[in-house]
């Protein structure tokens, strides 16, 4: 490798060379951004709504007063953070199983979807929410009563697994 | 005047002018932030206070309730000393920085009382002292001393290198600064009651229109000492003393708290004081650039409190510009690797500011107008006839 040939100093012309007149044109540049259109959305107040192929919090789904869940245990199993716990019950309905207890873990969860993936009963969806905070690590732990929505609020997520799954 | 009544005077004067610096660097930030942001196409901090003009003071009341941590292995009374050195030196130079020209007639508060004016005051502390640009320099060369302190005594290599790029920064560049200032002292004319190198003295020789400021006769020595005022104040491209991607924070990566606060203070204390420099030498410091016989005829003659408004608001106008100009110039240009930087200081700075202090000379002594101008006009015509590429070279993409 001779790099001594043909170097970036040698390519420059006079005027590049004296560095003046390009830092003045970089000058204009950035002179130039400050009065373009801004990219900062001001979050709170407007709020951005993700498509359905976003990946938020899971939930379960909940579909005409009762849970799709049979509590087959697969999302618990198949999560990579441990983060689902799922308790078995029998009912009287249909599907004669549901879960006592379903809890997820949402300082464990890594919104990888698997729990959805694996899911036979299309029961565990993710959903658009994005804003999740907790003050303590007990309230952390999402129950049943957290965990369900409606089926009407997930359309989105189940229309695009739908299509693409 | 009695000494009693001397040192109320300034001790009145340091207090106002204290406070006006702590407000400035507060603003400062402000303009920092927005413009980054702007520049960046963001939108900046907006949320504390109306435009968030209030997000300087929201930061040094995080900054007060911060830990302040000192390492095990540091020098615990030098790293304490660095960052009180380096502000106390960014706040003692403002001593002889001129906010307008002088208040002869007496000042009449709101139609309440009136405050007689016996001889001129100006505005600033001690603005007609005679060395006052002596002062400037040998301040601003202290201050390396607290960063290269702050580095050395943390005991961590980072913040070691950072100190002692400092160190080397401020040799390469002091020279070729100081010849820059010398071209300003040949072309300074004798004006009657002030010694040439007293600041008052430099700005009132600018008189007049705007075209007879010093940045217009001298053109050379003007890039010469923006470039390196922006070397001075570790300001990008120069950063390399606080070069986050390589040194962590440089010198200042083992101070927390309000430590750091006071770095950060200083800093930006610097760098107005950087632009009030500039002003000063090269921009007509307080004049307001237009010709005397127009301000009289609105009634700004010498010595009214009027035109000291006027000359204070052109000031204050001239440094939020050159402010705006650091950080603009920040966003634009990349930081120099080290090499480069010393290739710039001695190899292209120090010989040109020589040169340009010879044809000074030469212009001012033998009262050739326009020398510098020629010179340098016939150089680059020269250079560029001589210049072996043309162009015409082409990027050889390895197939």
């Amino acid at each position: 490798m001779n790099n001594k040939k043909n170097t970036e100093a040698e390519r420059l012309t006079f005027w590049e060379s004296i560095y003046l007149p390009e830092v003045v044109k970089g000058l204009g540049i950035t002179l130039k951004q400050i009065f373009q259109p801004k990219f900062t959305r001001s979050y709170p107040e407007e709020r951005w709504d993700p498509t359905g192929s976003y990946r938020g919090r899971p939930v379960l789904v909940e579909e005409n007063g009762s849970e799709r869940c049979v509590a087959c245990g697969l999302c618990s199993r198949v999560c990579p953070a441990l983060a689902i716990e799922v308790q078995p019950g029998e009912t009287p309905r249909e599907k004669e199983r549901y879960p006592e207890l379903f809890e997820i873990n949402m300082l464990r969860c890594i919104y990888c979807g698997f729990c959805e993936e694996v899911c036979p009963e299309e029961a565990i969806v993710m959903s658009k929410d994005y804003d999740i905070v907790f003050t303590s690590q007990e309230s952390a732990i999402l129950g049943k009563d957290q965990l369900l929505v409606d089926i009407e609020k997930l359309r989105d997520r189940l229309e695009f697994l739908h299509k693409y799954r | 005047m009695e000494l009693s009544s001397i040192l109320i005077e300034a001790g009145i004067k340091i207090a106002v002018i204290v406070n006006v610096i702590l407000v400035m660097a507060s603003v400062e930030v402000y303009i920092e932030r927005k413009v980054s942001a702007w520049i960046q196409n963001r939108v900046g901090p907006n949320r504390v206070g109306p435009f968030g003009m209030l997000q300087p003071i929201a930061d040094v009341v995080k900054l007060f309730m911060k830990e302040d941590l000192v390492p095990i292995a540091a020098n615990k009374p030098f790293h304490r000393l660095a960052p009180f050195l380096t502000l106390v030196i960014a706040i003692a130079v403002y001593a002889v920085i001129p906010y307008s020209s002088y208040i002869s007639e007496d000042i009449n508060v709101l139609g309440l009382f009136i405050i007689p004016i016996d001889e001129p005051i100006y505005l600033g502390i001690a603005p007609n002292i005679n060395i006052g640009l002596l002062f400037i320099l040998a301040m601003t060369s202290v201050s390396v001393y607290g960063i290269t302190l702050a580095g050395w005594s943390s005991n961590s290599k980072y913040s070691l290198f950072g100190g002692l790029r400092s160190a080397a920064q401020m040799i390469s560049y002091e020279l070729a600064m100081g010849l820059s200032v010398i071209a300003v002292v040949i072309m300074t004319g004798e004006v009657e009651g002030f010694s040439r190198l007293s600041i008052n003295g430099i700005i009132m020789d600018q008189g007049g229109w705007f075209y007879n400021w010093n940045f217009a006769l001298a053109p050379v020595a003007c890039i010469i000492f923006i470039i390196t005022a922006f070397a001075e104040t570790n300001r990008t491209p120069f950063d390399l003393p606080e070069a986050e991607p390589e040194l962590v924070g440089g010198f200042n990566t083992e101070y927390s708290g309000m430590k750091f606060g006071m770095f950060f203070l200083a800093e930006y204390a610097a760098m107005a004081l950087a632009s009030a420099f500039i002003i000063i030498l090269f921009f007509g410091g307080w004049q307001t650039g237009i010709a005397q016989s127009i301000l009289d005829s609105i009634g700004a003659s010498q010595g009214t409190l009027f035109l000291a408004f006027l000359q204070l608001l052109a000031f204050m106008s001239k440094l939020m510009f050159f402010i705006f100009f650091f950080v603009w110039v920040r966003w634009s240009v990349p930081r120099f690797r080290y090499d480069q930087l010393m290739y710039l200081g001695w190899k292209t700075m120090l010989p040109l500011s020589i040169v340009n202090v010879m044809v000074m000379s030469f212009e001012y002594f033998y009262e050739i107008t326009g020398l510098t101008w020629g010179v340098l006009i016939i150089t680059l015509i020269i250079m560029q006839m001589n210049y072996k590429n043309k162009g015409n070279k082409k990027r050889v993409v390895a197939s």
